[in-house]
């Protein structure tokens, strides 16, 4: 089998899996659980495909997130638009942003550190903004109007949002797939490996990483446009906040960069963990909070290159996916 | 359209505040310049110093000024102990890693500050705090708190102390040599670990000095730190990574757009400004204002 074929068997099996869930039980907190646990794995693997593969650390995926989930709320609530039509157009939206912002970044030749500081000084500018103006309700948020019906996108139960979190996440896998087999996988992976290199063997680094920001911002715009949906409440807080951005490069670093499957347990893990301390400390807050920290740095102190990391430790047998 | 006396007054509370984020930033490019990381654990180790100051204050009753030699060893201590313990330990040499760990260590640090403090936002109350002296011409005089003029020396004095060190002594010497080259520093017999730990130590120190000054005027919740973080690293930035001159200079520019921002723009708006700087700077000149080009 070519790795190609593979990596969609594997995702193939993954969906099918998942999908079944809802359907087999009807439990509100398993559900939500699942859902929740989607939702963490779809903003690591967007983070995945400009932080693991492009090599280019963001600390405001936020930016792309709030982007996402105002424009999909700004096009119900201010234009009428069918929330089915707004979310593609919300991932539109934030790629625009992502093209924008990587852009200017990578035109003035921003690596690294300062890179990072640049997407998170955007992200804050966003928050600000959207805090003082009008249209995105400023500090009180905008509120989703509830109108339960499938063509509304508001599903009378989970089960429906858990289907359509899956199908996102397919989304970012097949991307994830396509940069892990196609020729601009291969140039997005030797800019990160090395830029100079690269350039001289004449892939165009500018455009490479400038496209991996779009890939990225699109995949993060639709977690956004999601959790409007779920939560049918957005402000700037939640929108551009900082946790949103570090949730989704935790995910993909504990999980593993640049892996297919290293950003989903990453995410699983942590959200798992998360879930755990919550429900056996819940009532002495901030200890559920130290222990995931704690864990966080352990992880790193004993994975270093993530949960995906382990994989050539198993024994050979297991190895069937290489 | 402004009478003069409140531009002057906007002056003088910019310059004042931009002292204290001056003091933050101190410590932030120490460890910026010489270790290269990004330290996300700043804030919160901020946040950790003002509850240092706070319960020094409130249990046995000892003036924030008075606290002073004993916060800046105790943060020194912490910092020295946290990267040669965990950060450098947990770290690998990666920088994606080291970004985790102070990560973790920010969240650690905020929720046990939360365990222990509940998140209520504390103030502590001095004789001073509330007290003010006119400064200025006859015609224009305007009043500064004292707490923040304190704050304003006291930023200037700890930046000549970095300076002198940095400059003067043998560890300062050590600090520039693994800052301009690791490898060959380490083979001239520097214990490259052990002057990391001493730019996280004196990077802590900072904070402990900064707490000290900043909490008779200010206050104290478990999230009071992150509201410092991009602003220190904005004047981190355009002071030029790693100059302690740049970082004062940066940070006192920072304290008066804001300031004027706020006067022009409204509260909220005028913190657009700090950043829109930030981001200028990132991108025309990210050797700072003040840095050599490299």
């Amino acid at each position: 089998m070519t790795k190609l074929l593979k990596d969609m068997v594997s995702i193939g099996l993954f969906v099918w899996t998942v999908a079944f869930i809802p359907v087999l039980t009807q439990s509100g907190v398993t559900l939500n659980f699942v859902m929740m646990a989607l939702f963490a794995c779809l903003m690591a693997q967007a983070w995945n495909v400009l932080g693991g593969f492009g090599g280019q650390f963001s600390f405001g995926h936020a930016l792309f997130f709030g982007t996402g989930a105002y424009f999909q709320a700004i096009a119900q609530i201010s234009w009428g638009w069918n929330p089915w039509v707004a979310l593609p157009a919300a991932m539109l939206a934030a790629a625009l942003v992502g093209a924008w912002v990587g852009a200017l970044s990578f035109r003035y030749g921003l690596k690294g550190s300062y890179f990072a500081l640049v997407t998170l000084a955007f992200a804050e500018v966003f928050r600000i903004v959207s805090l003082s103006v009008p249209f995105t309700g400023a500090g009180v948020g905008l509120m989703l109007p509830l109108n339960e019906s499938w063509t509304n996108m508001q599903f009378g139960s989970r089960a429906g949002f858990v289907w359509l979190i899956l199908g996102l996440v397919t989304l970012a896998l097949c991307v994830t797939a396509y940069l892990r087999n196609s020729r601009f996988g291969a140039y997005l992976q030797a800019v990160r490996d090395n830029e100079d290199a690269a350039r001289a063997i004449g892939v165009n680094p500018f455009y490479v990483k400038t496209w991996a920001t779009v890939l990225s911002g699109a995949l993060m715009g639709s977690a956004g446009a999601f959790y409007v949906q779920v939560f049918q409440y957005i402000d700037p807080g939640i929108g551009f906040g900082s946790h949103t951005s570090v949730e989704a490069l935790v995910g993909a670093i504990v999980g593993g960069m640049g892996t297919l499957w290293g950003p989903v347990l990453g995410a699983l893990a942590l959200h798992v963990l998360a879930d755990l301390t919550r429900n056996l400390f819940g009532q002495m807050p901030g200890i559920n909070m130290v222990i995931y920290g704690a864990v966080l740095v352990v992880i790193v102190m004993f994975l270093p290159r993530g949960i995906a990391g382990l994989y050539p430790h198993l024994p050979k047998s297991w190895r069937r996916y290489d | 359209m402004f009478d003069a006396s409140i531009l002057l007054s906007a002056l003088l509370n910019g310059l004042t505040t931009g002292a204290v984020y001056a003091l933050i930033a101190l410590g932030l490019t120490l460890i910026y310049g010489v270790l290269h990381i990004i330290n996300f654990a700043h804030g919160a180790s901020l946040m950790m110093a003002l509850y240092g100051v706070y319960a020094l204050k409130e249990r046995w009753g000892i003036d924030p000024y008075v606290a002073l030699p004993i916060m800046v060893p105790a943060m020194f201590l912490l910092g020295y102990g946290m990267q040669r313990l965990i950060i450098n330990r947990a770290s690998h040499g990666k920088d994606e890693n080291i970004l985790l760990v102070t990560l973790g260590l920010s969240i650690v640090m905020e929720n046990l500050a939360l365990l222990f403090f509940k998140s209520d936002t504390r103030t502590i109350d001095t004789p001073y705090t509330l007290s003010t002296v006119a400064i200025g011409p006859e015609m224009a005089q305007v009043m500064v708190s004292v707490p923040k003029l304190v704050a304003f020396a006291g930023a200037l004095v700890v930046s000549a102390l970095l300076i002198v060190l940095l400059q003067r002594t043998d560890l300062g010497r050590a600090i520039r040599a693994v800052a301009k080259e690791k490898q060959g520093a380490r083979l001239m017999g520097i214990d490259v670990e052990h002057v990391y730990a001493m730019c996280f130590g004196l990077g802590l120190a900072c904070l402990g000095a900064a707490a000290c000054f900043l909490l008779p005027a200010y206050y104290v919740n478990p999230q009071v730190g992150n509201g410092f973080v991009l602003v220190a690293f904005t004047v981190v930035v355009l002071g030029g990574m790693g100059s302690f001159a740049g970082a004062l200079l940066g940070g006192l520019l920072i304290g008066v757009v804001e300031s004027f921002g706020g006067l022009f723009l409204g509260e909220s708006l005028g913190q657009v400004g700090i950043f829109v700087i930030f981001i200028a700077v990132l991108l025309l000149r990210p050797q700072g204002l003040f840095g050599a080009k490299t």
